[in-house]
């Protein structure tokens, strides 16, 4: 930049204080990343095995169990969850509505909550249904 | 401003300022992350109401007219969502003009491939028999 000011510009990671409502922030933007990289990515690779028979989707399967692949599966469906619900938190901000510092905080709070309890719930349930 | 530069202050913002295409960009977000919300609920309600998870399951499930287009607009406008959203992120974080301009053009190829590559696979799955 031409003339750099020296006072701090946003995004700062290193000056703001964390909190619920900055770390929603930056959650929804790092998730968000996630999914369009690792989250496409493996649902196009998802397609292609279903698309390509019975072993090749045996070999998908077989492969999403290895204990690597499970945490990037488990990473994927936790960002899924998470910028699901600060996206929904950010529709509701657009509108001008819940930025009061206590509703802001709490439903930061909630999208914490909300995404980890979902994505446990989901793969508890497909770690017992698709043996 | 320095003894030396001639530029007066409106030369020296002209061209800087907005391309009036921000707010179409903001509204594209918005729009399809409401989309995606009904698409992505879709998603996982599909895959929890399923008997099984195997190959011939999802495929039948694709194959029908009822499977096949949602999962085609949750391609579509999944790879558009993260287009749209990895341009806010470039842009905040390549300042070079030509470093983002190269940036964001290896995601609209990275976006359009990909989104290419799977709806072929899904027009495999949707027009193929089910053997």
């Amino acid at each position: 930049m031409a003339n750099a000011p020296s006072r701090p510009l946003s995004p700062h990671l290193t000056i703001w204080r964390w909190g619920p409502n900055m770390a929603a922030s930056i959650l929804h933007r790092a998730s968000g990343v996630v999914l369009s990289f690792a989250g496409l990515g493996i649902l196009t690779w998802w397609l292609y095995a279903i698309a390509s028979g019975p072993q090749a989707y045996d070999r998908f399967t077989a492969a999403a169990r290895h204990p690597l692949e499970l945490v990037v599966l488990v990473g994927v469906t936790w960002s899924f969850f998470q910028h699901l619900l600060t996206g929904i938190r950010h529709l509701v901000t657009d509108t001008g509505a819940g930025l009061e510092l206590g509703i802001n905080k709490t439903s930061a709070i909630l999208t914490f909550v909300g995404a980890v309890v979902l994505t446990a719930a989901l793969w508890f349930y497909f770690l017992g249904v698709a043996k | 401003m320095s003894l030396g530069d001639s530029s007066t202050p409106l030369g020296k913002v002209r061209g800087l300022g907005s391309a009036q295409h921000g707010g179409e960009h903001w509204l594209t977000e918005r729009v399809t992350s409401i989309a995606l919300l009904l698409l992505g609920t879709w998603l996982i309600a599909s895959l929890l109401l399923l008997p099984q998870l195997d190959q011939r399951t999802l495929l039948e499930w694709l194959h029908a007219p009822s499977g096949a287009v949602p999962m085609a607009l949750l391609v579509i406008i999944g790879f558009k969502h993260a287009l749209d959203g990895m341009k806010v992120v470039v842009d905040d974080y390549v300042h070079e003009p030509g470093n983002n301009f190269v940036t964001n053009l290896v995601m609209l190829f990275l976006a359009v491939g990909g989104g290419a590559l799977a709806l072929f696979a899904l027009a495999r799955i949707a027009f193929g028999g089910v053997a």
